[in-house]
């Protein structure tokens, strides 16, 4: 890998100072360091986050609200029991990713950051207009799994691959930041930007600014008695998603009174579908309700790839975690996660 | 049975006993040294460069920016790559391929070395490399088996597998009542060791020292010094352990001899280890098959037919096709049996064996065959499988050397709980709405022997030194050799001293075939034999000894004595005949064999039956194992701690076959776009459900003197079948190809 300065700040001004063009923030390094290796990224300078203070805390405030900070691991914000019962679908989505090692490296920030893992992002030698903007897109007509189904452009087709952050879209987190020119917040629906024809501008992020923390509002806490993570994918464990769905529901004498849904590997962001919200509101809950929301979740699907099949299956992890949901969330998390075989395996203890 | 005898196991054997692994401390506490953990001093690192394209020339690599970066000491390129000795076109040894070491600027793979950089640091040369930024002129790669036409190779050595046709295939067809006709294909897959291909060479003068993985060692020897021009004697290869093989470290590869090259080229010591990536290529690969299957019966649901034509891939510049269709030949009785191959020609890196290769992937094919087969007549699969059993071998006829196969079915069918599968498929849910099926397949490996030599130091305090090269790659080649040199000289493990892993001892054969224990085992146990026989002619000329007049006395080693065979009260220490003749040591010397006349009149193998589960959403298709039974004859089992961790393993490698492992080649380029352990699926543990091994016991008096068969390929074979023809029963859906993913089941 080529040579580059590691710079490690002992304070929040101090990184902000630190940044130029070419420089990378590091978190926990479980993307980053494996896109160096490949050379698909080849920062001149790796700003370290390791050592800034304040940013390992999981605070709920006097109004409700729960700040994650930016260099929270990704294993500690899952296993916090106050922070599991409160969001329980935010930590189901959690557990599902990835492996332990990984999950205790990577942290909360670095989650959102992450980088697609198109193949053809991911190497260099070939056309990724996300990599290098104006030399095409070497995905289509390439192979690969995990391509998009909506909101895709004739530019980019790949997908954003966390499982965090799709039951965050779901329950409207917000972003803090912090750059050269001071503070401020980002809704997390603004966060990730879909490719358009400018696929390398991933997120709302300004050149310089840095995520301080994450922000779930006290409301998203309504949902933790009807809230699961529905993950498909190709193997049990340590695998991105096929397909994933968080879903959310408030239900008061049987009516649905609040519907959160939201979809994973399906976009470049994680896909929050306020058309399927809105028909499940008002309603009782059942199957028909379910696949009608499912239906208008996908309904501007369209396979960017040889993926027609993503599309009826995606409605379907769609309808099952919704079902999942009105089921009630499990009194404890299941040992595989957000795996349609949860009920298989004795819970964790 | 009727050709199989019972023999006893001997009192206070060390064989039988489920020993831990002697390695297993050294391993998880990190001692154990594997070739890439020396460091002799003033090393150079050297890192390949593979060509991103599949099909075409390198026409410029920036070869000065390389040279300029700090660190960067050589750049190895066509253009000023020393020469060799031997022609790396050549095979040196009966397990060779041509291999690409920067002959020309030719790109025949992605994957393919196109220059070698060498660095102060791995960093450097990695960096290196990085800047040298090819150039290619391109060519439209060919990389699917539908883009070359298939072609007959002659056959000969290893990987032209001939065509064999038993019976009259027309007259059987005429005659079978109904059939079927079915075509199966299979992915592209790579070894993927843990340990990636690594090499530390090291040149004094003309003699060359290699820190090098290989299942091999002394073969390798060979192999190398014929492309340095040196006598293999002057090879010193050290292989203590390795981090798996699978048949890809028997087998000189191109970034090896690159790396030795560059070391005699720079006088320094160098180093080259393999990324990950790097192994998707030049270091062989499970070839993609095509293989049509026509299968016919008769009335009574007897076999007609089995005509098995198996389509491979195979590179542009050698030869080596899976011989898949051979799975048809050993297995089920049928009137006529024909197994043909034919090799498509395609821009990849040359196959080559990989874990049960031909059996792996025509086993697969042919256990699904046979479950369609069994569908058409509407038996019960196990039924069907027991009507077309082989009591001699289909088509030759010779009686097995043992087979317990009958055996494996009752014992893995009664802990599966077959009995209780329903016929028809999609007919079983779980209390969560799981769809389950159960499918079963046959498993099959033959047990060859190879040569090798193991030496046997009696001293005279009563320990004794058994060596041979053999390779342990991590299946327990330190352990189980070394109870069968134990038991040879009736000695306790702990007084024993195992050498092994080192090209300078007496010839330890091959790690493969499944072979390996049977053949240095039987070495190792011939060198120990060797020894009594000696001390028992010494002891019955002595006067002194209460053996004294026992010339024609068969003598058996056993708790540190030697006794007369029958009379076991007539005996003496193994020390005090020593001692008497004042010796401090006697040596012995062993080599494996069977007798010929066994080997040509006997056909040999291992057998099994593997049951699978499988559940799956009816709607999200999500799949999982959820439940595997293997019954396994495998011979004599010295350890079956490690027989039945092999078993698992190459069980679990069965789920993989089925499930996961597929190379994934981009189209435009022939480059593989998922060459990670991220985007190259194997199962995790969390795939890995309740999975059990049985091995059934079975006396082999004719395959070698130990009666040992083998255990390390065979659980692949019948799993891959079994799986899939569990998904069939569960879904009703026949799936064709493997993997089987979850966007074949909508």
């Amino acid at each position: 890998m080529k040579m580059f300065d590691f710079i490690r700040p002992a304070s929040i001004d101090e990184a902000i100072a630190a940044w130029r063009p070419g420089a990378a923030w590091l978190g926990g390094g479980t993307n980053l360091v494996d896109l160096m290796k490949t050379g698909a990224a080849q920062p001149d300078r790796l700003i370290d986050l390791g050592r800034l203070p304040g940013l390992d805390r999981i605070e709920t405030g006097a109004e409700g609200a729960t700040r994650i900070g930016a260099r929270v691991g990704n294993a500690d914000l899952a296993r916090d029991a106050d922070f599991a019962r409160r969001f329980p679908m935010v930590a189901e989505a959690l557990l599902s990713g990835a492996s332990g090692q990984l999950r205790n490296a990577a942290t909360v920030a670095g989650n959102l950051m992450q980088r697609t893992r198109c193949p053809y992002f991911q190497n260099p030698e070939t056309a990724c207009n996300k990599r290098r903007p104006g030399t095409g897109c070497d995905a289509r007509g390439g192979v690969g799994d995990n391509y998009a189904v909506l909101g895709w452009s004739d530019d980019c087709i790949a997908t954003h691959p966390s499982d965090f952050c799709v039951p965050l879209a779901a329950l409207d987190a917000v972003v803090e930041v912090i750059g050269p020119n001071g503070a401020r917040e980002i809704a997390f629906a603004d966060f990730h930007h879909l490719p358009g024809t400018t696929p390398d501008r991933e997120t709302a992020l300004e050149p310089g600014e840095l995520i301080l923390a994450l922000r779930l509002p006290a409301a998203a806490a309504e949902f933790a008695g009807h809230a699961r993570y529905l993950k498909l994918r190709d193997r049990t464990s340590f695998a991105f998603a096929t397909v994933s769905a968080a879903a959310a529901l408030k239900i008061e004498g049987g009516i649905i009174t609040g519907a959160r849904l939201a979809l994973g590997a399906v976009a470049a962001k994680p896909w929050r579908a306020a058309e399927a919200e809105a028909l499940l509101t008002g309603h009782a809950p059942d199957a028909a309700l379910f696949d009608r929301a499912a239906e208008a979740a996908l309904s501007d699907a369209v396979p960017a790839h040889d993926n027609a099949w993503k599309i009826p299956i995606a409605r379907r992890v769609a309808a099952r975690a919704l079902a999942l949901a009105a089921r009630g969330t499990p009194a404890r998390m299941p040992a595989l996660p957000a795996s349609v075989f949860a009920a298989e395996e004795p819970a964790h203890v | 049975m009727s050709d199989t005898m019972s023999r006893p196991m001997r009192f206070g054997s060390n064989s039988g006993q489920p020993l831990t692994r002697r390695d297993g401390l050294a391993k998880v506490t990190g001692t154990a040294t594997f070739a890439a953990d020396n460091h002799p001093r003033n090393l150079l690192y050297a890192v390949c460069l593979p060509a991103t394209i599949a099909r075409g020339r390198v026409a410029h690599l920036d070869v000065a920016a390389a040279e300029a970066h700090p660190g960067v000491s050589h750049v190895m390129t066509p253009q000023n790559r020393p020469p060799l000795q031997g022609d790396p076109s050549e095979k040196p040894t009966m397990f060779s391929f041509r291999i690409e070491v920067l002959q020309d600027d030719t790109v025949r793979y992605a994957g393919q070395p196109i220059a070698m950089v060498l660095g102060e640091t791995i960093e450097a040369a990695t960096e290196g490399a990085r800047l040298l930024n090819p150039r290619y002129e391109t060519m439209t790669p060919r990389i699917a088996l539908d883009q070359n036409e298939p072609e007959a190779l002659e056959p000969g050595a290893l990987g032209r597998p001939a065509d064999v046709e038993h019976g009259d295939m027309q007259t059987a067809r005429n005659s079978a009542a109904q059939g079927i006709d079915v075509t199966y294909e299979t992915a592209p897959q790579y070894h993927n060791a843990m340990e990636t291909h690594a090499v530390v060479a090291q040149w004094d003068g003309d003699r060359l020292i290699l820190d090098m993985p290989s299942q091999a060692l002394v073969l390798s020897c060979a192999g190398y010094a014929h492309f340095f021009g040196i006598p293999a004697g002057n090879v010193t290869l050290r292989s203590p352990f390795l981090g798996g093989g699978f048949g890809s470290k028997a087998i000189p590869t191109g970034p090896q001899v690159l790396a030795i090259l560059a070391a005699r080229m720079t006088g320094r010591p160098v180093k080259l280890m393999l990324t990950r990536q790097q192994m998707f290529g030049p270091v062989g690969h499970r070839g993609a098959t095509r293989q049509r299957l026509r299968l016919g019966t008769d009335d009574a649901a007897a076999l007609s037919f089995i005509d098995h034509e198996g389509v491979s891939e195979t590179s542009s510049f050698d030869d080596f096709l899976e011989p898949a269709a051979n799975a048809s030949q050993g297995l089920y009785a049928a009137q006529a049996l024909r197994s043909t191959h034919r090799g498509v020609r395609l821009d990849v890196g040359t196959p080559s064996p990989m874990r049960a290769p031909g059996e792996a992937s025509g086993s697969a094919a042919l256990e699904c065959a046979m479950d369609e087969m069994a569908e058409a007549t509407g038996l019960d699969p196990l039924e069907f499988r027991l009507r077309n059993y082989a009591e001699t071998e289909p088509g030759t006829g010779k009686p097995y050397s043992s087979k317990a196969l009958r055996e494996c079915y009752a014992e893995g069918a009664r802990r599966f709980g077959w009995s209780r599968r329903p016929l028809a498929p999609r007919q079983m849910q779980d209390a969560d709405g799981m769809l389950v099926g159960w499918g079963m397949g046959t498993a099959l490996f033959p047990c060859p022997m190879f040569a090798a030599d193991a030496r046997a130091t009696l001293r005279a305090d009563g320990t004794a030194l058994f060596e041979t090269s053999a390779a342990d790659m991590g299946q327990g080649a330190w352990t189980a050799l070394a109870q069968i040199a134990a038991d040879s000289l009736g000695l306790p493990i702990e007084k024993i001293e195992f050498r092994s892993g080192n090209s300078t001892l007496p010839d330890g054969g091959i790690a493969g075939g499944s072979g390996h224990t049977a053949t240095a085992g039987s070495a190792l146990d011939a060198s120990g034999r060797d020894v009594i026989r000696q001390l028992g002619s010494m002891a019955a000329a002595d006067p002194a000894s209460p053996l004294h007049g026992a010339d024609n006395a068969t003598f058996q080693a056993r708790d540190g004595r030697i006794e007369v065979e029958g009379d076991p009260a007539r005996g003496e220490d193994l020390a005090a005949i020593l001692h008497r003749a004042g010796l401090e040591q006697l040596e012995g010397q062993g080599s494996a064999f069977r007798k010929p006349e066994d080997a040509e009149n006997r056909a040999m193998n291992a057998h099994g039956a593997v049951f699978a589960e499988v559940k799956i959403d009816p709607d999200l298709c999500q799949m999982r194992v959820t439940r595997l039974v293997g019954a396994f004859a495998a011979g004599r089992i010295i350890n079956p701690r490690l027989a039945e961790s092999q078993l698992m393993g190459g069980m679990i490698w069965g789920v993989s076959f089925a499930l996961h492992e597929k190379a994934q080649h981009d189209p435009r380029t022939g480059r593989i776009m998922n060459a990670d352990f991220a985007g190259y699926h194997i199962p995790v543990n969390a795939d890995i459900r309740d999975l059990e091994v049985i091995t059934i016991h079975e006396d082999d008096p004719y395959v070698n003197a130990l009666g040992i068969k083998g255990v390390g390929e065979i659980g692949i074979t019948g799993t891959v079948g079994a799986i899939a023809n569990a998904i069939r029963h569960a879904t009703g859906r026949r799936i064709r190809h493997f993997p089987i993913r979850i966007e074949d089941l909508l």
